[in-house]
């Protein structure tokens, strides 16, 4: 234990949004906490020790992913999206890039603050349908919940999903060789989301790219089948956090090319402005995949006839050498490409 | 849409508005590596390799970090950063004084990066935790116009350089509110450069003076330290083709012996620099001899304001006694900080047990894991010296 864990243990420590992060202190948190009296199932084939984006069951021959996500963004209506959209999005790209892009069944919990506008909530509700028609998703079950004025900030949304996959692909897939590709634009969730909530009015216009994806990587899936080794979606921690962990996980190095990365101008133009490195930016419509060299060209080729990857890129690959590291290409120099080490945007999704 | 950092053309990768842009493309690759080629073989023809060429600016470390460039150095020129980040050189007690003030109820205007920075028992933010009025602003004027927002005293607690000292010398020249005032930790960097040159743990060959603060000082400024020091001096810019053109040049006189001042920057710094930053400057400041954090006491390199302008100095126009903090105890991790060394070229951030590990940006130990000029913060930013 570092003099530091013991320094906060003689106080009388707190959770902090630096929790919430998603990445090293969201993990010591939960795994000190939350997670330490759990049992996984004895099967499971990816459980809750391997902090993936979903779970993976045996399950009458098949294999069972389920997952679950609560959403608490602020503000819940933002350009390109909301909280709805959101909530559905979530969970089917969670499924998704576990290889489950049927989605079986979605269960939706909400809570909501007392005082809270009726129109608001038919707004996401309407919102949270569409999506599910876009998906291809079954609302199956749900829940309801009304907290006191002030307990609560406006409105949470909880959903589980389950589908098969029938070809799982973790966060720990990548073997050395394996072509790293993005199926579109990076840094717009966060980057429009922290614009709006500062109240910045850039000239630009930036939008959430908050979508479902489980119909692009099932395109995907059917090209490449079992060649496409592991899938991921960048969300909280970004682009640089998913690729590290994949690093890590899958014990390979990760080598980017800067210039080949599909960044907007406009994104990468606010993110000067703002101060914030596109790549340490949260995203939600998004995956990151990694494919055997051979089938590369074609699963990208499948990617880009589709309308939610046009702008689909083979940003770099899996490497022997730096394992569990993620090495960034400049185009002049190379440097490592690091995890945000701090929540930078509190309540992104 | 188009792909980002064509290499070149990004927002801020060109000038525009003349011709002949291929001249003014900052970020070539291609001329990047020629220039690490050169570097390489006036780096086989040193006499006694390595050359140790230190830096003195965050802006720089950023700039070498952010795009990797210690990855194209030859073994033969070992880059280092000096005491280029003005937060992380200001004292303890400096920030003590601040910190007084602002329990006091005097409302503190300062710069986010010194936010974080500890005193001997504690920071600006931790008061402001606690309930004192403590304000971030981007700028000298920022902190005027604070002041005259409000009722009561505003402190600007000044931090910076040169280019920063010079706007903060032309708002007190131009008659502040009477409520505004100025707690200066203003450092001067070209003395703390002879010092940390003759430090008997620090090797160095030569240096890349920072291009930003030569443009008001002029290069003419480090003739003296060529001359006491015999060092050679290159100034230098910001983008990574300045950095590498820059280090050509240094390694070249360090390689031949030179004892000379040369302007790798010439599109904005002159040898006279800003005439008018300057006057204002040395009008309302008085360099005196002060203790730079971790490093040493340096004669002549902290601005005070002069008797003229006491009306605005903030340690005379308030009583403050911080002694009172210097009883209670920091973080006892701050012992084991090793941001002295660092800023005198002597230590890694990576040679710090605390580095990475007790120390990070979310939860600082030392100033230079606060500062985004801090080489620890940068470092851990973008990986420092990679073996890549």
């Amino acid at each position: 234990m570092s003099e530091r864990a013991r320094d906060s243990e003689d106080n009388d420590e707190r959770v902090t949004l630096t929790h919430g992060s998603g990445g090293q202190a969201t993990r010591d948190l939960v795994s000190g906490t939350l997670a330490a009296g759990f049992e996984d199932a004895p099967d499971s084939l990816v459980g809750l020790q391997d902090w993936d984006d979903g779970a993976v069951l045996p399950f009458g021959g098949e294999r069972l992913v389920v997952t679950t996500d609560t959403h608490v963004i602020q503000p819940p209506f933002f350009p390109g999206g909301d909280i709805g959209r959101l909530a559905v999005s979530g969970t089917v790209n969670d499924l998704a890039v576990m290889g489950a892009t049927e989605v079986r069944g979605l269960t939706s919990a909400v809570v909501v603050e007392a005082n809270y506008p009726r129109r608001n909530l038919e707004r996401i509700a309407e919102s949270m349908s569409e999506t599910c028609r876009e998906a291809s998703a079954p609302v199956v079950s749900g829940d309801t919940k009304v907290m006191g004025n002030g307990e609560l900030d406006g409105v949470t949304i909880n959903t589980t999903g389950v589908g098969i996959a029938e070809h799982v692909t973790p966060d720990s897939g990548l073997s050395p060789d394996d072509v790293v590709l993005v199926t579109g634009t990076i840094g717009e969730h966060g980057i429009s989301l922290l614009a709006e909530r500062e109240g910045i009015d850039f000239e630009a216009e930036l939008a959430s790219d908050v979508q479902p994806l489980n119909g692009l990587l099932g395109t995907a899936l059917a090209v490449g089948g079992e060649s496409i080794t592991a899938m991921k979606d960048p969300t909280r921690t970004g682009l640089a956090g998913a690729l590290n962990e994949m690093a890590r996980k899958s014990d390979v190095g990760i080598e980017i090319s800067d210039e080949r990365v599909p960044v907007t101008d406009d994104v990468t133009g606010a993110g000067e402005l703002l101060g914030l490195d596109p790549y340490q930016i949260a995203n939600e419509g998004v995956a990151i995949m990694g494919v055997e060299p051979t089938a590369a060209e074609r699963v990208l080729a499948a990617l880009r006839d589709h309308p939610k990857g046009e702008n689909a890129a083979a940003i770099g690959k899996a490497i022997g050498d730096y394992r569990g590291r993620v090495v960034l290409d400049t185009g002049i120099g190379n440097r490592y490409m690091r995890e945000p080490s701090k929540e930078v945007v509190p309540r992104i999704c | 849409m188009s792909e980002r950092n064509p290499p070149i053309d990004g927002p801020t990768g060109s000038i525009s508005g003349s011709e002949g842009d291929d001249e003014l493309r900052f970020r070539d690759p291609e001329k990047a590596d020629a220039l690490a080629d050169r570097l390489a073989e006036i780096g086989d023809e040193l006499d006694d390799p390595p050359a140790t060429v230190m830096h003195v600016c965050g802006s720089h470390e950023q700039s070498i970090a952010k795009f990797g460039l210690r990855s194209l150095l030859p073994e033969t020129v070992n880059l280092v950063m000096g005491p280029g980040c003005p937060v992380c050189v200001t004292n303890m007690p400096e920030v003590d004084e601040a910190v007084a003030l602002a329990e006091k109820g005097v409302t503190i205007a300062t710069y986010g990066d010194m936010l974080k920075v500890s005193g001997t028992a504690k920071s600006l933010d931790d008061v402001r935790s606690e309930g004192a009025d403590v304000r971030v602003v981007y700028g000298t004027q920022d902190a005027v116009e604070l002041a005259e927002d409000l009722d009561g005293e505003v402190v600007f607690f000044a931090t910076g350089f040169e280019t920063t000292a010079a706007p903060t010398a032309a708002v007190i020249r131009d008659d502040p509110p009477e409520n505004f005032s100025v707690l200066s930790a203003h450092k001067y960097i070209p003395p703390a450069m002879e010092i940390v040159a003759e430090m008997p743990d620090t090797e160095i060959d030569g240096y890349l003076a920072a291009g930003n603060a030569a443009i008001i000082t002029g290069h003419g400024i480090f003739d003296g330290l060529v001359d006491r020091h015999g060092l050679p001096v290159v100034v230098g810019g910001f983008e990574p083709l300045d950095i590498l053109a820059g280090l050509v040049k240094l390694v070249e006189h360090v390689r031949d012996g030179d004892q000379t001042v040369e302007n790798a920057y010439p599109r904005c710094v002159t040898r006279d620099g800003n005439r008018v930053a300057k006057e204002q400057l040395w009008d309302v400041f008085e360099a005196v001899g002060g203790e730079w954090r971790g490093i040493a006491h340096i004669p002549n390199a902290n601005l005070q304001l002069r008797d003229e302008y006491a009306e605005y100095d903030a340690s005379k126009r308030f009583d403050v006694d911080a002694s009172y903090l210097r009883e209670q105890s920091g973080s006892r991790l701050l012992h084991d900080c090793i941001c002295g060394d660092i800023m005198a070229g002597a230590a890694d951030p990576t040679d710090c047990r605390l580095f990475g590990e007790a120390c990070t940006p979310a939860d600082p130990v030392g100033a230079c894991m606060v500062s985004s000029e801090g080489t620890c913060k940068i470092w851990h930013e973008y990986g420092g010296r990679p073996d890549l």
